[in-house]
Order: C-alpha cells, then sequence, then structure tokens
C-alpha cells in the first residue's frame, strides 16, 4: 500500500477555519490527509511555521485565509500571499517542489469549496509523490526527530571552578 | 608567568578574516599577551596539532574557534579542541551558522569538485587530477582529509558554550568580549549562562541603523550598483535588499550607516530560528504586490533570491541543504 500523503493545512481563524467547520457541521467529506493547524490570521504564519513542517514530515502544506477585502486584520492574507509567494522560490532552489506548497481563500461560507480543496490539494501532492526527506535525514539524522532544527546549541552549564584561575 | 590562562585560535573552512578582527583590536592584543599564553594559533604562532594531543584534557581556558566542518580535518581539530578546552566559542559567522562557506550546500561535492579541478576557466589541469583521500607513491599511501558532502556549522560537531558572531566580528566587540572574559577569569566571577551570544545584541541591525523608515512599498529590487539611494531613508524603502530585519544588532550598523545594505552577517535575531524566513515574513509588508504574479514579477528583480536571504546562515537553516541537486536552480 502505497503512504499516504501528508498534508498540513494552516488555517486563519475568521474565514477558513469558520468555512472548513461549516463543511464539518454540514457533514460533507473532506480528505483526511489535511491536518488543521488553527492561526488567528493567515497573516500570523510565519515562512519557519512551513518550512518546519517540510523538516518534520509534511508531504504539502495548504495555507488557506480569507478574500482579499474580507481579512478581520486587514490586509493579514495580503501578507500570507506574498510570503507563500516568496517561499516557492525558495522551496524550489532548495529542491522543494513549489507545488508542494499553496495558498487559497476560502470564506466562513464556503464549506464545500474547503471539502473540494482538499481533494484537489492531495491529488496534487500524491502526484508529486512523497517528498523524499532521505537526503536531509541521512545529513541531519539528529534533525530527523524532535529536534526540527539542528542538533541543540550545547545542554548542561559551565561552573566557574572548572575554569583554573591563575 | 606559568600560571596565564591559556588561549587558543583555530581556522577551520574560513577565509582567515576572523583572525584579523582578533589582531584587530589593537591594543587590546597587548591585553590578551599579557593574560593568555597563546598554546595554540596556526596562523600567528608555530605550535604543532602534536603540541594541542600533549596538554591536558580541559587544560585550554578559551579556545576562539572559527570555521565552519567541511572536511574530516576540520571535524577531527573541532573535537580535538573540545576536548581540551574549558570554554568553546563559536568565532565569526561560518562556526555559528556556516558562512558563506555553507551556500555550497546547495551543490552536490561531486558538482564543486567537478567546477574546481576541471571547469573554472583559471584552472590548469590537463591530467584532470581530482585529489583522493587515499593514494599511492612510490609504495607509500598518502592521505588527504575527507572533503564532506556538506558543511556544517560548529556547533553541529561539537557542544559549543558561546557564540560571537559577525563576519568578522567587529574588532571593537571582539575587544570588549576578551576584557570581560579576563576580568571574569581574574577576578573568579560567573561566566555568563551556556549558550549565550557574546559580543552582540539582542535587537536586529535596523535598530543601529540611522535611515528613517517610512510606510512604503516598493515595485521592484535594485542591486547596491543600480541606485543612488537617499543616504537618510531606509534602504529597503527604496527597494534595496536589506536583511537589517533578520540581522542580529552588535556591528554598530556599520554598512547601513555608510550606504550598503545589510548582508546579515550577525546571524538571525534572537527568538528567529532562520534568517530566510525571517526576512520573507518581513518583505512581504513593503511589497507592493495584490497577487502571486506582482509577487513573482518583483521576485525577478532580485538576483539569487536563496544566496541573499540566506547568504550567511544556510548551513544552519531549517532546510540546510538543496535536497535535489538535479534541480538548476534560479541563479
Amino acid at each position: 500500500m502505497a503512504t499516504e500523503p501528508r498534508i498540513i493545512g494552516f488555517l486563519c481563524n475568521w474565514c477558513s477555519y469558520t468555512g472548513a467547520d461549516l463543511a464539518g457541521v454540514a457533514k460533507m467529506k473532506t480528505s483526511p490527509n489535511v491536518r488543521i493547524i488553527r492561526t488567528m490570521c493567515s497573516g500570523r504564519i510565519d515562512p519557519e511555521f512551513i518550512l518546519k513542517a517540510f523538516r518534520k514530515g509534511a508531504d504539502g502544506v495548504l495555507v488557506s485565509g480569507c478574500h482579499f477585502g474580507d481579512c478581520h486584520y486587514q490586509e493579514g492574507n495580503f501578507k500570507a500571499m506574498r510570503r507563500v509567494a516568496m517561499l516557492k522560490r525558495i522551496l524550489a532552489r532548495l529542491g522543494i517542489s513549489p507545488d508542494r506548497l499553496k495558498m487559497v481563500y476560502i470564506s466562513a461560507a464556503e464549506g464545500d469549496l474547503w471539502a473540494k480543496t482538499t481533494f484537489e490539494f492531495t491529488e496534487t501532492v500524491r502526484a508529486l509523490g512523497p517528498f523524499d526527506r532521505t537526503r536531509l535525514n541521512a545529513l541531519y539524522p539528529a534533525g530527523n526527530g524532535e529536534n526540527e532544527k539542528t542538533p541543540e546549541k550545547g545542554t548542561g552549564e559551565i561552573t566557574a571552578n572548572e575554569v583554573h584561575h591563575g | 608567568m606559568a600560571d596565564k590562562f591559556k588561549l587558543a585560535l583555530y581556522w577551520a573552512a574560513s577565509c582567515g578574516g576572523c583572525e584579523i578582527a582578533v589582531l584587530d583590536t589593537e591594543e587590546k592584543i597587548l591585553d590578551i599577551d599579557a593574560n593568555f599564553d597563546i598554546v595554540f594559533w596556526p596562523v600567528a604562532v608555530d605550535f604543532k596539532v602534536k603540541d594541542v594531543e600533549a596538554l591536558p584534557d580541559k587544560s585550554i581556558t578559551v579556545c576562539l574557534f572559527n570555521g565552519g566542518i567541511r572536511n574530516s580535518e576540520n571535524e577531527e581539530m573541532a573535537k580535538l579542541l573540545r576536548k581540551k578546552s574549558v570554554v568553546m566559542v563559536a568565532f565569526g559567522s561560518c562556526a555559528q551558522e556556516g558562512c558563506i562557506p555553507g551556500l555550497a550546500n546547495l551543490y552536490s561535492r561531486e558538482s564543486i569538485f567537478d567546477y574546481v579541478y576541471h571547469q573554472s576557466p583559471s584552472v590548469d589541469n590537463p591530467d584532470g587530477v581530482t585529489p583522493h583521500p587515499e593514494s599511492r607513491v612510490n609504495g607509500y599511501t598518502m592521505t588527504l582529509p575527507v572533503f564532506y558532502e556538506r558543511l556544517r556549522p560548529l556547533h553541529h560537531v561539537v557542544d559549543v558554550d558561546y557564540t560571537i558572531p559577525g563576519c568578522p566580528p567587529q574588532s571593537d566587540q571582539v575587544g570588549a568580549v576578551i576584557t570581560t572574559l579576563i576580568d571574569i577569569l581574574a577576578n573568579g566571577k560567573e561566566l555568563p549562562p551556556k549558550g549565550t551570544v557574546l559580543g552582540a545584541g539582542e535587537k536586529t541591525c535596523c535598530e543601529e541603523c540611522l535611515r528613517e523608515r517610512e510606510e512604503k512599498k516598493i515595485s521592484r529590487f535594485y542591486r547596491p550598483h543600480e541606485i543612488i539611494a537617499d543616504p537618510d531613508k531606509c534602504l529597503l524603502d527604496q527597494g534595496v535588499f536589506c536583511m537589517g530585519p533578520a540581522t542580529r544588532s552588535g556591528c554598530g550598523g556599520k554598512c547601513v550607516n555608510a550606504g550598503i545594505p545589510c548582508r546579515g552577517c550577525y546571524g538571525p535575531p534572537p527568538n528567529a530560528d532562520d534568517p530566510g524566513a525571517r526576512i520573507i515574513a518581513a518583505i512581504s509588508s513593503v511589497l507592493d504586490a495584490e497577487t502571486e504574479e506582482d509577487v513573482n514579477r518583483i521576485l525577478d528583480t532580485l538576483a539569487d533570491p536563496v544566496g541573499t536571504i540566506y547568504r550567511f546562515g544556510l548551513a544552519d537553516s531549517i532546510i540546510p541543504v538543496s535536497l535535489d541537486f538535479n534541480h538548476k536552480g534560479d541563479e
């Protein structure tokens, strides 16, 4: 059996998460491959979150905010859109297909659109295949687990008595 | 004066600028000499590796280690000096986060060798010789350090106590750190908590920049030679790609105040793991872009985006290597 794509969905609280909630309340079928993380605004989604998602095992990342003009904080979704567009370029150069990252705009009333989007994106990511982390894991074994970045920068304390006073 | 503290300095994959930064402390070098016996410093004094090996463990008080870990020799020396030293300091951007040599992580070892020994226009190598870790000459086996697949910062290889950022660390900061260190050691004071970043600030480079920031949107990027920038206004506002918002303070804003955009050599500010992610987050607020196409059009005016945003920090970033070397990239 082929592995199922693992997708992280970052959804804003005011439109997209409510939209996804609507899909649930209305008992629409959504793709179980998408794991949702709710943020207050799509503008809260730091590019670091997205990079860490890939580092820690996501095959795709879906960012969803309000439609332009509808942002609860006026322009958070514009910022998210710019970040995603910039990050796509960087991902391409780092050898990660930019198609693994997608920005969508879903309102609180668009439960059906959310449901459809989850399936569409799951199929996109499935077609790309599992994100091959082999090289990353081989080179950075310590990064293949809880330490999402690198080996921790030192642990423990140095005490003054370890220093030989002259 | 057998009771002096012992100091070691070493360079791994680096350019030598960090050594100069130490010498640039001017008269402070006399304080160093008055308080420390230099037991190892390949650039300046004639001690050999076997001299370091002969020292008892933890007998070197402070080791200032600059340079990243590119080959087996770098790694061996890092481990040896860690064993012999009480305090291990990652000195400079290479040891801290990989720096410029870390950008080689975008290429495979094979393609680096191919370029350096065969393709580079300045190479004269008619026999096509490429170094090998082991070769037989007249019945003898000769060895060379193994060139690793990628460059790692020092803290990926050994336990690091403190970091002094910068490419190179500014000599006034180095001098201040040395003065403080001598005071701590000579008077038996408490050392700073492990992991402390020494010789730098706790904010971003923008804090030290004298230029005025406005709420401006930019529609393209300029390289420094393509524009005569207003000397009083924020460079980023004028479209010059400046890493200031994603860089730790401490350098005194030397570049930005002289009209050159910050390149990010002091590493990411506190609470940021990844300089590239941080600058993307910051830049997104100033782009005059309402659609992804707008963003792409503006990005087309930025030469080498990865090399720009990860110029110093690639080897210590969240994705520290290119995962697919067959990709042609956008450089």
